[in-house]
């Protein structure tokens, strides 16, 4: 794709005050328009929600009967951060695969665990399953038609599918030969449960990068083959590094996906299976049992996460997650405007005009 | 190649031979069903499972999300495809980031809000069909604007310069030139958006608590049978059939388009 955005150099300053508002030419009123709607609905159903998870997070609804004067409580009470560090003080342990330790660490450390095994095993087959796809030519239709199955399922169904695969008489055992007891409460349904996410989601990596793969043009392995590449190098030294940015994307949307992990380990395990509890379902299951103030700390601690590990995505690895071209060039032109002022502060010059911009929106040329 | 395709079908093949046993033989694990049988595709519609007011409820709330998203993803994509304002990024940024969003952090105080738990808002709506849609439009309306925001993208400016050469307004413009264009788009942002909604578990698990409120996702999840005690494995794999055969067969037929659409969007 050839950049459809052109920045104009500095200009002379206009004999008029410069507006303010560099992008406006009478579209912005226009625009607002169209976008509040969503923007009102997404306050509605987000932001709205998010607040009040903040404020129900530092309350806890009260139960029992007070120890000191014997008065059935009701109502609720400002407890500040007492849910957050109930993890050191009042611990709540269980016993997970990581050994026994309190219950919002263990889902913690499965939701990692999870996270980190299941992304990584789905990228690896999702980009060979991408080289495969580029290179055949027979039969391609039908292999994108065979990797939208796993996609088009619903979680739910292939829960139960896969529980029913690693059912102790199940055919899994048979095809290995074992008697595993896969969806007992222990390491081996960690396994089934990645087992079954990776089966649902790889195919899925698999399609985005191959539609990377699919914009590299033919003359640049041909030069590579001519000099003297091997395959291997070829996809080191090209198919990656091509294919890495839409890849980046496609794996912090599958990392931030796999974190918020509830229905399948629900579906596939039950329900009290310490060993595949995700902190989605730790907070569900305190909800349920009407601990709001607990369940929202918890449900906080996942979205602080998944927030920090976006943030380092986006940092560490420059995942251009947003993916429009005016705003892109619009950040580097404030860049460069930034730079500008700087040297012109140290060179003692006067600081240039504002630069008056002719992006333009849409992907064409023009 | 047929590693990929095995990869992908082998377990569904099970789930489709599991379906067609007998359904004293749920854990059979025969490659092929001996005797086959449909008694299971039988069994799934006795009211006990309620699977059929469940399918209903699908529809209801599937339908409704996808309709709504579109109706206002469709006006905030433009603007974000087209136009040019202040806080473009900001909001690409939100609504993005909203697809991203834990959903359990916005369920928690929406149970609390749907059970009439805040005096300021005393309605009791669990078990209601808002209390299903409302929620998913948090997931459904940034998939929404997502998808229609990169397909617009790929519509030529010079179309609308053209009309509003022409004399068009910048609505008109969108309306007579580019929305009958985009149709393709956005028919294949209503699938995947229909698809999202349908497969969604959590929200629906939470606030239809009813058994005449389930959505076919969580009725399945709540199959006892009718065979006694044991797992009736056959009737959830049959349901699980029924329910799989129409998202698949959509898939299959819109087959590029959707690829298209799962490229351009990116998420999920």
């Amino acid at each position: 794709m050839t950049a459809p955005t052109t920045v104009a150099g500095p200009a002379k300053r206009p004999a008029t005050k410069a507006k303010k508002n560099l992008m406006s030419d009478g579209q912005g009123a226009l625009a607002g328009l169209l976008i509040s709607p969503t923007m009102l609905v997404i306050a509605l159903v987000v932001g709205f929600p998010i607040l009040f998870s903040l404020r129900e997070s530092v309350f806890r609804t009260n139960s029992g009967v007070d120890p000191t004067t014997g008065i059935v409580q009701s109502g609720e009470q400002f407890v500040g951060l007492a849910n957050f560090t109930d993890i050191f003080t009042n611990p709540q342990t269980v016993i997970g695969v990581f050994g026994s330790m309190d219950r919002l660490i263990n889902a913690f450390l499965n939701t990692t665990f999870f996270t980190v095994v299941c992304v990584t095993a789905e990228t690896v087959i999702g980009v060979a399953m991408a080289v495969i796809m580029s290179k055949a030519f027979k039969g391609r239709g039908l292999v994108r038609a065979a990797i939208l199955v796993p996609w088009a399922i619903p979680t739910v169904v292939s829960a139960k599918m896969w529980a029913l695969i690693f059912d102790a008489n199940g055919v899994a055992n048979k095809l290995l030969g074992q008697n595993i007891l896969w969806l007992a409460d222990n390491a081996y349904s960690q396994w089934a449960v990645i087992v079954a996410d990776v089966w649902k989601t790889a195919p899925f990596i698999g399609l985005l990068t191959l539609a990377g793969l699919q914009t590299i043009p033919d003359e640049v392995y041909e030069a590579a083959r001519v000099d003297g590449a091997s395959a291997w190098q070829q996809f080191t030294r090209i198919t990656l590094p091509l294919v890495q940015p839409a890849l980046v994307v496609a794996v912090l949307f599958r990392t931030l996906d796999t974190m918020r992990m509830f229905d399948l380990p629900f579906a596939l395990a039950g329900q009290g299976k310490y060993s595949v509890e995700t902190l989605s379902m730790f907070a569900y299951f305190e909800n349920n049992a009407l601990r709001y103030g607990q369940a929202a700390a918890y449900s906080i601690v996942l979205f602080l996460y998944i927030v920090l590990v976006a943030f380092l995505f986006v940092k560490l690895l420059g995942a251009d997650v947003v993916g429009d071209p005016e705003t892109k060039a619009f950040a580097e032109q404030r860049k460069r405007q930034k730079l500008a002022r700087k040297r012109a502060k140290a060179e003692g010059r006067e600081l240039p005009a504002p630069m008056r911009s002719t992006i333009t929106s849409g992907d064409s040329s023009s | 190649m047929a590693v990929i395709i095995l990869y992908c079908l082998l377990p569904f093949y099970w789930m489709l031979v599991s379906s067609l046993r007998l359904p004293s033989m749920g854990r059979s694990t025969d490659f092929i069903p001996n005797p086959p049988s449909i008694e299971n595709y039988v069994a799934v519609w006795d009211p006990a499972n309620n699977f059929a007011p469940a399918i209903i409820n699908s529809i209801i709330v599937s339908t409704s999300v996808t309709l709504l998203t579109l109706l206002f993803g469709i006006l905030a994509a433009y603007a974000l495809a087209r136009l040019r304002f202040r806080f473009k990024g900001v909001v690409l940024s939100i609504i993005i980031a909203c697809s991203m969003f834990p959903g359990i952090t916005l369920l928690i105080p929406l149970f609390k809000l749907f059970t009439a738990t805040y005096p300021w808002f005393p309605f009791n709506w669990m078990n209601t069909y808002q209390a299903l849609i409302i929620p998913s439009l948090s997931f459904g309306l940034p998939l929404c604007v997502w998808n229609l925001t990169a397909f617009f993208r790929q519509l030529p400016v010079e179309l609308e310069q053209a009309a509003m050469v022409d004399g068009c307004t910048p609505g008109q413009a969108f309306v007579k030139v580019i929305l009958p264009l985009a149709a393709p788009g956005v028919f294949t942002t209503a699938i995947i958006t229909f698809i999202a909604v349908w497969n969604e578990f959590m929200i629906a698990l939470t606030f239809g608590t009813r058994a005449d409120m389930y959505t076919a996702v969580v009725a399945l999840s709540k199959f006892t049978g009718q065979y006694g005690f044991d797992t009736p494995w056959g009737t959830i794999m049959a349901a699980g059939v029924i329910l799989t055969i129409p998202l698949i067969l959509l898939v299959l037929f819109f087959q590029r388009r959707i690829v298209a659409g799962l490229t351009a969007g990116g998420v999920k």
